[in-house]
């Protein structure tokens, strides 16, 4: 069965407009996430990582209407379009899937106008679609925090079965007061940026994003080292809706059925890990049943906050930029252990040659993701 | 490896009628849907308090899972990580999207309910129906305008050719005020099941999509 | 202090969606979060939304709340106390 390679790709968050540059702020140690006072968003102050709107608005204005298009498809295209413009595969045609992870769209609209056709999912991919030309009708998926690696997953899946040789995975969200207020009603927002895996850890501070990337069956022809995505996995806790199995049943299942797979130990996990004190811990319960307690492990939130349907995605981007770079980068926000089961938290940034890298997650719904990406 | 699959059974739920393989089992003549799914649970016979927390689009989801699964022992014949859900609809969960944001629009009314906030979500759905049947497998929730049957036939017959399932609950479960539909599908390998409706082909899905 | 609790009884079940349960059922002495109720977590953050729209009563901490809400007794007696029942 043919391999599918990850391509170009592209990161957008408030460390930058491309991949290169987020990954330089962050092994400078910066972080997105700051206080945010917005009575537009909540009445309280709260811990985010919010694009500057003024930067976006004029990134876009430079080559495109910025009336035509919302914050949130700006965003994308930005995205799609620094993508694009790093591989020169012929993605016009019918063997390109457009697919776009998001949990909420252009959910921001809803105040203004309940019967906004935006806030269909399928006509905000069809918008994107559209700009850049793609033949097939775009697929969505909105799977809660899984979102963005569910999207890879089916892009292989769907390559893999001979109906596209190329697929453009792109994953975004931004804030609202709607995600806010939500959020908040779950008491899950953290008291200062957030601390994933650490023993002060108090809940996940959000995050707005986009990442692109491009997956293919052509071999990047470009010298640097080719990166395939394997078999991915979803599975289900069967637990509660927004509670993780206490045992981690259902993320346990996804990296049992990955490592069935995969002939090779894995070298870097990059985890959830949103800071929540649930979430955490059963990740390090799933981990540590897997037998993976020795493998460098860390979580990006701490750089970008919790970008829900992008998430998947960007953090995929930079265990590929790990892996092509040797660098593992530290578990921002981590300082001392809160886990019941100790990890190999990375808890400052070091050169080290991989060969693979473990993506997991998992989202309300009691839904739990994983893939493997592999050097070749 | 292609693996031929069937269509073993189907239900439907749409303007206050219950169809399950082409037969009608309830019908409701008013009310609307929160009345009408009301109705269904307790023509189900069911005891599951849980049911009366949920949005309606899982309502809608579960109700529709429930009856298509009754007496058919899922449990018994597959391994719970065997069974995977893969459902898809127009909407997502704007429907309740619209119940979140009346609890904060007015900063004076300003109270964001948990039990709202979480199903925010489309699939939370899945979520639902798997804590109902211990359903541990493969899950995905996808949105388009129309239900599209060649998309679910590939995307489900990838999922039994790579036998990352045995068994797949699919279909189309879509809420938005007072319009409603659900199509609900239980595939399975031929031959693992004596009875059946249609073999899985585009089709046939389109065919069911389509009773009236 | 006994329409108070009849009142809260209500509440609860409308709040939590409680559709099968009717006042009399439950028991305003018994632990409200054990299996009888099958409440949970989303429920426990339900009341604590419950008690700030109706009484304007918001809980500070966790430990707070676990006090609060062990039973309905014990939040009646919370409304009491701050004088809003």
């Amino acid at each position: 069965m043919r391999d599918v390679y990850l391509s170009a790709d592209n990161i957008i968050t408030p460390l930058g407009f491309t991949t290169e540059e987020n990954a330089g702020n962050m092994l400078e140690g910066r972080s997105g996430i700051r206080q945010v006072e917005d009575n537009e968003l909540s009445p309280a102050p709260f811990h985010a990582s919010m694009l500057d709107k003024k930067i976006l608005y004029e990134k876009f204005s430079s080559f495109e209407d910025p009336g035509k298009y919302t914050r949130f498809e700006q965003l994308a295209i930005c995205s799609i379009k620094d993508a694009i413009s790093g591989t020169d595969l012929d993605l016009s045609g019918s063997r390109t899937i457009f697919i776009l992870s998001t949990t909420k769209g252009n959910i921001d609209l809803l105040e203004a106008d309940p019967g906004d056709e935006r806030l269909f999912l399928w006509n905000t991919a069809r918008i994107l679609g559209r700009y850049f030309n793609f033949k097939n009708e775009p697929l969505v998926i909105s799977d809660a925090c899984i979102s963005g690696i569910q999207a890879v997953i089916t892009g292989v899946r769907l390559i893999k079965a001979g109906l596209y040789d190329h697929a453009v995975i792109n994953g975004t969200d931004i804030i609202s007061e709607f995600i806010v207020s939500g959020f908040n009603s779950f008491k899950s927002l953290s008291n200062g940026p957030c601390r994933p895996f650490d023993k002060t850890r108090d809940g996940l501070s959000l995050g707005e994003g986009s990442g692109t990337i491009i997956l293919t069956v052509d071999h990047d022809t470009s010298g640097k080292c080719r990166i395939i995505a394997g078999d991915g996995y979803s599975t289900n806790d069967a637990n509660h809706i927004s509670g993780p199995s206490r045992t981690a049943e259902g993320l346990f299942l996804a990296i049992s059925r990955v490592m069935k797979r995969s002939p090779s130990a894995i070298e870097f996990i990059s985890a959830h890990g949103t800071a929540t004190p649930y979430n955490d811990e059963m990740e390090s319960i799933a981990i540590t049943r897997a037998g993976l307690q020795d493998v460098p492990v860390n979580s990006f939130k701490g750089y970008w906050g919790h970008t829900l349907g992008a998430a998947g995605v960007i953090e995929s981007i930079m265990g590929k930029y790990s892996m092509r770079n040797g660098i593992l980068f530290n578990s921002k926000g981590f300082s001392e252990a809160g886990v019941s089961n100790p990890l190999n938290i990375i808890s400052s940034p070091e050169r080290r040659e991989i060969n693979n890298c473990l993506k997991i997650a998992s989202g309300f719904g009691g839904c739990n993701a994983a893939i493997l990406y592999q050097k070749k | 490896m292609r693996q031929t699959c069937i269509i073993t059974s189907f239900c439907a739920v749409r303007d206050n009628k219950l169809i399950l393989d082409g037969k009608l089992l309830y019908e409701s003549a008013t009310g609307d849907f929160t009345d009408f799914a009301s109705r269904l649970y307790k023509h189900s016979g069911i005891s599951y308090p849980k049911f009366h927390k949920m949005d309606n689009l899982c309502k809608l989801g579960f109700i529709t899972s429930e009856f298509l699964l009754k007496d058919k022992e899922l449990s018994g014949r597959y391994a719970g990580v065997e069974t995977g859900i893969i459902l898809m609809n127009s909407s997502s969960s704007l429907d309740t999207d619209r119940n979140h944001q009346n609890t904060i629009s007015d900063r004076n009314e300003y109270f964001p309910s948990p039990s709202v906030f979480v199903y925010t979500l489309p699939n939370v759905v899945i979520g639902e129906i798997c804590i109902r049947h211990k359903i541990y497998g493969e899950g995905n929730f996808f949105i388009s305008e129309k239900f599209n049957s060649l998309f679910v036939f590939d995307y489900v017959s990838q999922l039994f050719n790579n036998n990352l399932v045995e068994c797949c609950i699919t279909g189309w479960v879509e809420i938005n005020g007072s319009n409603y539909r659900s199509v609900l599908y239980l595939i399975e390998k031929t031959g693992k099941t004596e009875s059946g409706i249609a073999n899985f082909e585009p089709a046939e899905i389109e065919k069911i999509y389509n009773r009236k | 202090m006994e329409q108070l609790v009849q009142k809260l009884k209500e509440e609860i079940i409308t709040a939590l969606n409680l559709s099968e349960m009717k006042p009399e059922n439950i028991d305003e002495k018994a632990p409200l979060f054990v299996d009888g109720l099958g409440l949970d977590s989303i429920d426990a953050l339900e009341l604590t939304v419950l008690l700030e729209k109706k009484y304007g009563l918001k809980i500070k901490t966790s430990e707070e709340g676990k006090k609060v809400l062990f039973s309905v007794n014990s939040m009646a007696e919370f409304i009491r106390e701050n004088n809003r029942g």
